[in-house]
């Protein structure tokens, strides 16, 4: 009997697949099509301290293999979150992963505060919102801002495990991960999405109302093993693994590269139930080579 | 719990610059009907990762299968690989999605259409029982086959066309207004259609005070509320989804200068 959990930063996943933040909403609108205890995760919609509307449509246009997004966080603020949505999602047998952005260190420390108390399994720290201006990207891209952030996070998170996301937009991910990992964060995820554009040549006008977006989608997940591959030779923390995952190969590769779990995103636009299909595909995969748990896929890739 | 439906094409037509076709749906509108002025989520090949959002044009329930009717205009790769399934093949659907006009069987409506938001008006005039007037816009004469899916469902039907070739010379907005200065006990004015008709419908109906609905358009992504991505600009400043919380909004909800 395969044996699917997997541990991330000291929390036991039934199974290694999470679903992405952002593609998933609260999870009320996929718990119309399957009971969501199924799924080992969910990182839940990036919640600020504030509500905030998003920014203009059009916030999506398609590319090859890959979409291009500007929601711009679009949030009904954090503590209606804990009011209205954690309840629902703690109906289910599956870990919660509350998702953050802040606009200063200390709007992440308040949001870590509300969010331990209320009880979420993890705080996703996002450091790599492609489509906002204040905090996001910026805190993302430079070492010490990133460690900052993490540091804050920690302090205000008490038991609860810190996972910081990382921006795929940077020179060298091994830079950030280990500043991070230094100041003291529990897990990693990646990639959050690369800057993109799309224009119509037609018009001439670009098809995102913000003129630049997020690329996801298949198109992006040679760079995601990529980079889970640099920064799991770089630190020890655990990482979830994310882009473009759509098929329980995809999956392996992420793991074999170095994660320990897996986050589905974009794959459910064209298939609501594709993280349960990546889950069994990968468990079919992990049989085949006669594993005796899937764990024992992570950081197994053998280099040239 | 709601499911992807694998949809047989039983019949395909082409109706001016639109395609209509026929599908067989299983269950999806004993399932999953609200209202007329729902859409499908469609996917339209592999290489495609968004589903194409597309409005009903009419549905009921059936046996063995419930039907549905599309019509779509091709746009760009994903409706064009959608126009060119044949008849007897299968595609993947998710719906009926998102809330229809709010109205009521025994009411009476002034139904407005323009171009490709002609069809999606016609199970509205069917739910209404032929009581419903259309008042239905297009470029020129040779553009109106779609009055066709009309006739016989509604008390009477006017045509605008850009150059004059069919009934008005003009847009619809002008047909609503003539409409109610002569009848306004409308139990209100429902439209599908470019934005800017949108609008000025909107502005027609509001003159005579007859409550007005619009079903809007966005790019789409998950077509169930989750991705948040289809944003409308509402007046109050929020923003809304054209997926779950529309497509189909009250006139004065909107925001016509965003």
């Amino acid at each position: 009997m395969l044996d699917l959990s997997v541990s991330l930063a000291g929390v036991t996943l039934k199974n290694p697949i999470v679903v992405a933040s952002g593609t998933f909403g609260f999870g009320r609108e996929y718990s119309q099509f399957y009971d969501l205890s199924e799924l080992g995760g969910i990182c839940a919609k990036g919640l600020t301290l504030h509500r905030r509307e998003g920014n203009p449509a059009p916030r999506i246009a398609e590319t090859p293999m890959g979409i291009l997004n500007s929601v711009g966080l679009q949030n009904p603020g954090v503590d209606a979150f804990i009011a209205e949505e954690l309840p629902f999602l703690r109906q289910f047998d599956t870990k919660v992963i509350a998702n953050i952005s802040g606009n200063t260190p200390e709007e992440y420390g308040v949001m870590c505060d509300k969010l331990a108390d209320a009880g979420v399994d993890m705080i996703e720290v996002n450091i790599s919102c492609p489509n906002v201006k204040a905090g996001g990207l910026a805190y993302g891209t430079r070492p010490e801002l990133a460690a900052e952030v993490t540091e804050t996070a920690k302090q205000h998170a008490k038991h609860v495990p810190v996972m910081v996301k990382l921006s795929p937009n940077v020179t060298d991910i091994t830079e950030i991960a280990r500043a991070v990992e230094s100041a003291g964060a529990d897990a990693l995820s990646l990639i959050n999405t690369l800057r993109g554009m799309r224009i119509d040549v037609n018009t001439r006008r670009p098809i995102l109302k913000m003129n630049t977006g997020g690329l996801s989608g298949p198109a992006v997940l040679p760079v995601a093993v990529r980079m889970v591959w640099e920064a799991a030779q770089a630190v020890t923390l655990p990482i979830l693994g994310m882009g473009g995952v759509s098929k329980g190969a995809d999956a392996a590769q992420l793991m074999l590269a170095g994660a320990s779990a897996v986050a589905v995103g974009t794959a459910l636009f064209a298939d609501p139930f594709a993280p349960l299909t990546v889950r069994d595909e990968l468990a079919g995969l992990a049989q085949k080579q006669s594993l005796s748990a899937v764990r024992e896929l992570t950081g197994g890739v053998q280099p040239w | 719990m709601k499911r992807e439906h694998k949809c047989k094409i039983i019949s395909k037509e082409t109706l001016g610059d639109a395609i209509f076709m026929v599908l067989e749906v299983g269950d999806m509108v004993r399932t999953s009907f609200r209202a007329p002025g729902q859409f499908v989520h469609i996917n339209c090949g592999h290489s495609r990762l968004l589903r194409r959002p597309i409005s009903v044009c009419s549905c009921q329930e059936d046996q063995p299968e419930d039907t549905l009717s599309i019509a779509f205009e091709v746009r760009g790769e994903g409706t064009a690989w959608l126009a060119r399934r044949p008849v007897g093949h299968s595609v993947d659907v998710l719906g009926l999605l998102g809330n229809g006009f709010d109205i009521r069987p025994e009411g009476r409506y002034l139904l407005v259409g323009g171009g490709i938001g002609v069809p999606p008006m016609r199970g509205c005039a069917q739910y209404t029982g032929g009581r419903s007037t259309a008042i239905l816009g297009f470029r020129s004469k040779e553009k109106a086959a779609l009055l066709k899916l009309f006739e016989g469902d509604c008390a009477k039907t006017l045509a605008a066309t850009d150059d004059g070739s069919l009934g008005h010379h003009g847009f619809v907005d002008e047909l609503v207004r003539q409409e109610l200065a002569q009848d306004r006990a409308y139990d209100g004015v429902l439209a599908c259609g470019p934005k800017p008709m949108l609008r000025s419908v909107a502005k027609a109906a509001a003159g005579f005070g007859v409550p007005c609905q619009v079903s809007m358009e966005e790019r789409m992504g998950c077509g169930v509320g989750a991705c948040l991505v289809c944003a409308c600009d509402m007046a109050d400043g929020a923003r809304k989804h054209v997926c779950k919380d529309g497509p189909v909004f009250y006139a004065e909800e909107v925001d016509w200068d965003a």
